[in-house]
């Protein structure tokens, strides 16, 4: 396909100062088995490519699904008309930007190809993990799930850039809820808020999805009969599963560079982070060390080049707890005078780039999962995000999850449910008291992070430890 | 896009054999987005789009794949064949399915609108005459965009709109600002002058400064956008007949305990003075209404055709949540609002609300944007924002005082994958006791 593309960018360039074609190709797989039951096998291909033109100042971007020369030369020529439109009356100068020429290829890892098992044997795989679930009859609604996507791209620049890049991502799912009386609980193997990986059907082993059924739905059922959390102030440890939507949410989404500049004020919001605030603000606590990093393979926002053709690279964001770095690319860079990274990214072919967080990790540090627990008086542990609900300057959050567990005097002990807690971003960081050490890692991610107008549900990816707070304010349900 | 789409449609079923039944869903849309910051633009472009749904059945067997088409006949037929060969070659390695359901009466139906959108650079032009001097930031969404469903008995059935859609705030300071809406079908440079005058009316009252106040209790209006946000939550996985039979959905109390809302309460799924189509994608024609809650009891659930088959139920839904909302008016006259609320919040505006208790119908959320701290029944500040954790049993039950007589058509703005056609009607609400937490 690059060839060709190759070919028809050269026919459709428009006499402007700058001129891009990026083209996506996604072919999905969706299966599932729901109680038994296998549901329909649910497939796409979705191809189409974006024309961008910077001409005079002014900027202009026109996608289709039409990719004959005719299709690609009709796009051209609505972006170099948008890019007349905005000449002189834009939030910038784009024609001041220096966009990137890279030239490159990125092929992202994939040991056991999806396509190297039949349709049918992914069925069964899906049977044998769902007909597990069904542990009780109190068990009263389960399911297993595979996604797939191949992900193909390849950016063309009229200054000569050329970058061809290949992605596997693949969402394994495991469900189970539980019901008693006027008491539902569920438990899950994270869903597609959970182990969302780039690989192959490797990844399956890799996050359990074999050998966790019986767990989650034991573990439905425990919640059933625990009583609820406990309400107060006390000492929280977040497992790694529950620290990727702490991390996506009070961390990545405020240092958006796009926010901060007040692009999203009208939909996803802005920031209570100020561009002075960056190289002097003190975020967390010495021991919170925050990196953007597209480099790691098998993290689902793993890339070689952003959307604006940016080189991945690994940066700080916040260094000993010192605020250091924002997330924002090209333009976002430009407008700003800000640091910045190569994340600007579009959800597919029909939406233009804006700053996007991709894979956003807190670094492990040396503790051991049984010390962070022995550290702890009264406090609790929770797993796996079920709940997330932030004010628009992403500062006052309440996040909930599925599965906690009490910790009293230095030790794990029983199950409650509904487990929640609430506090400011601002300050929230800087109670951190422990981080765990590499073995309390996990790696997650979601295809589902909403932002931009229009809308845009992009893929992210978070690695952290488990982490210890004090003094958050926790409560449980009615 | 019609004629293209039924000349493809009768192509395709006519590569059908034997008891092969084939079900078709057309996606298009030729949408033009322009976003604003500081009364500036900050992104615009076009995009083109058309996406065919092909599912081949089988017996009781069936496959899907969805495919973008191009703006070529003689390319899309050749896509969408080759589509079906893959299809017709995977149908074997899936198991039986015992809950598929298509309609098999042939329901043909069509609804399209003329085209009265002005060229965009127009639409462009005013907006920034109109923002000139504010700090507007928002977007602009204009196009067609339509879709139809056809399969291999002979049913035909189309929609297409012309419309826009331009949402925007006007910022006073900080995080204070007005928030707008104007959308329809015909343009008018007046109409958008005279709601941007209305909305810079309202900024005078953010200007002064915010007030604060502690977490507990509150008396509080909600506008018909907040309240909006508020009865939203209940369609995710609240009225779908599979949430009801699996116990999870957050009416649960409902069903179980025979809790209630306030007899003040009444909503409805209603199609026929909606926005979307008011056909399913396996080909059923969706009836004009259907009552979900009625006075505040639980009435009728919303049923797929997959549920449908698997519960014994009658079809009456696509996806089982709401596309049309239409939630009941009250008596309460919207000029006596303030009157009525005397001491407490105006709020225009909620924002990410979640469970925080689903099977209790616990739900948090935060305010946003206009939202006012009253006194003697008139506004005195800007509120900072708050967090909410609140049951639905007590804000729509037990401390819902009144509705509004008014009611207000909100077309969603969403634009996630394609322009949304959902759209609800709603009153204001006023509730007394609600519980800020942070």
């Amino acid at each position: 396909m690059l060839e060709t593309l190759e070919s028809r960018f050269a026919q459709i360039q428009p006499a402007v100062d700058f001129c891009s074609l990026r083209y996506v190709r996604e072919v999905g797989e969706s299966l599932t088995v729901r109680q038994d039951v296998p549901e329909p096998a649910a497939c796409s291909d979705d191809a189409g490519a974006m024309i961008t033109v910077i001409h005079q100042g002014g900027l202009g971007y026109a996608a289709t699904s039409d990719l004959t020369v005719e299709g690609l030369r009709r796009a051209a020529a609505k972006a170099t008309d948008y890019a007349a439109l905005t000449a002189g009356r834009s939030v910038t100068d784009f024609g001041a930007l220096t966009m990137p020429a890279p030239v490159g290829e990125y092929v992202g890892p994939a040991r056991v190809p999806w396509s190297s098992t039949s349709l049918g044997e992914k069925f069964e795989v899906l049977k044998a993990a769902c007909a597990k679930l069904k542990v009780s009859d109190r068990i009263v609604d389960w399911h297993a799930s595979i996604w797939h996507l191949a992900h193909e791209t390849v950016y063309l620049t009229s200054t000569g850039g050329r970058v061809r890049q290949e992605l596997s991502l693949v969402a394994p799912s495991l469900e189970a809820a539980a019901n008693e009386g006027s008491d539902t609980q569920g438990r899950s193997l994270g869903s597609l808020r959970g182990n969302c990986r780039q690989g192959g059907l490797e990844v399956l082993e890799d996050c359990g999805f074999h050998t966790s059924s019986q767990r989650i739905a034991q573990e439905a059922l425990e919640l059933l009969g625990a009583e609820n959390c406990p309400s107060g102030r006390m000492d929280v440890l977040l497992a790694s599963d529950q620290m990727m939507l702490q991390i996506h949410e009070s961390i990545g989404h405020p240092l958006e560079l796009d926010r901060i500049l007040g692009d999203e004020r009208n939909y996803a919001g802005t920031s209570f982070v100020k561009p002075e605030m960056f190289g002097t603000y003190r975020y967390g606590s010495d021991l919170l060390n925050v990196t953007f990093d597209p480099t790691r393979p098998e993290q689902f926002a793993s890339y070689g080049y952003d959307d604006d053709g940016l080189p991945a690279v690994k940066e700080f964001v916040i260094k000993d707890g010192l605020l250091v770095r924002g997330l924002g690319g090209v333009t976002s860079q430009a407008r700003s005078g800000l640091p910045g990274v190569a994340d600007s990214r579009a959800c597919s072919w029909n939406r233009p780039p804006i700053d996007r967080m991709a894979n956003l990790n807190v670094e492990p540090n040396g503790s051991t999962f049984d010390e962070l627990v022995a550290a702890v008086e009264r406090g609790v542990y929770m797993e796996t995000n079920k709940s997330w609900s932030i004010d628009d300057s992403r500062n006052k959050f309440q996040f909930g999850c599925e599965y906690a567990r009490l910790l009293e005097n230095g030790k794990l002990t029983h199950v409650v449910k509904n487990p929640n807690y609430r506090g400011i971003s601002a300050t929230f960081w800087r109670s951190l008291k422990g981080v765990g050490n590499e073995a309390t890692v996990g790696v997650f991610g979601t295809p589902y992070c909403g932002k931009g107008e229009p809308n845009q549900s992009i893929r992210v990816g978070h690695a952290s430890p488990a982490c210890l707070f004090g003094d958050v304010e926790v409560f449980g349900g009615e | 896009m019609r004629d293209s789409f039924y000349s493809l449609a009768d192509q395709l079923v006519a590569q059908c054999a034997g008891a092969e039944v084939l079900l078709l869903n057309f996606a298009a849309e030729r949408s033009d987005f322009v976003r604003f910051n500081n009364s500036l633009l900050r992104q615009a472009g076009n995009v083109l789009q058309q996406y065919l749904d092909l599912e081949l059945i089988d017996c009781d067997k069936h496959v899907s794949e969805t495919i973008s088409l191009s703006g070529d006949g003689q390319e899309n037929l050749r896509k969408a064949s080759a589509s079906l060969d893959g299809l017709r070659a995977r149908l074997p390695q899936v198991p039986a399915d015992p809950y598929l359901l298509y309609a098999q009466e042939v329901r043909s139906s069509e609804k399209t609108g003329a085209c009265k959108l002005p060229p965009v650079k127009d639409a462009v032009g005013a907006i920034l005459t109109a923002g000139a001097g504010k700090d507007l930031v928002g977007i602009h969404a204009q196009g067609e965009s339509g879709g139809g469903f056809a399969n291999s008995f002979g049913q035909r059935n189309w929609f297409a709109t012309h419309s826009f859609h331009f949402e925007w705030c006007l910022y006073a300071q900080g995080d204070k600002a007005v928030k707008s809406a104007y959308a329809g079908f015909e343009w008018s440079g007046a109409e958008l002058a005279a709601k941007m005058a209305t909305a810079a009316g309202q900024l005078g009252a953010l200007g002064r400064p915010a007030k604060t106040v502690p977490p507990g209790e509150y008396r509080l209006y909600l506008a018909p956008a907040a309240f909006a946000e508020f009865t939203d939550m209940l369609g995710w996985g609240g009225y779908g007949l599979k949430s009801h039979r699996t116990k999870t959905t957050c009416l649960l109390k409902m069903l179980e305990e025979g809790a209630a809302f306030s007899p003040l309460f009444s909503a409805k799924e209603n199609t026929v003075e909606g926005l979307s189509p008011n056909f399913t994608d396996a080909g059923y024609v969706k009836p004009d209404s259907v009552h979900l809650v009625t006075a505040g009891r639980f009435d009728t659930c919303l049923v797929s055709p997959r549920s449908a088959r698997e519960y014994g139920a009658e079809v009456n839904s696509d996806g089982e949540s709401p596309s049309s909302l239409d939630i009941a008016a009250g008596d309460l006259p919207r000029d006596e609002v303030l009157q009525r609320l005397g001491e407490g919040v105006y709020c225009n505006q909620l924002w990410y609300l979640n469970w925080s208790d689903m099977p209790a119908c616990r739900i948090t959320g935060m305010t946003r944007f206009a939202t006012f701290w009253v006194e003697g029944g008139e506004i005195v500040a800007p509120l900072n924002v708050m967090r909410f954790d609140e049951t639905g049993y007590r804000a729509l039950g037990s401390n819902l005082l009144a509705l509004t007589r008014e009611r207000e058509f909100l077309p969603d703005s969403g634009t996630y994958d394609a322009r949304s056609t959902d759209s609800a009607r709603v009153p204001g609400a006023l509730i007394e006791g609600f519980r800020f937490t942070l």
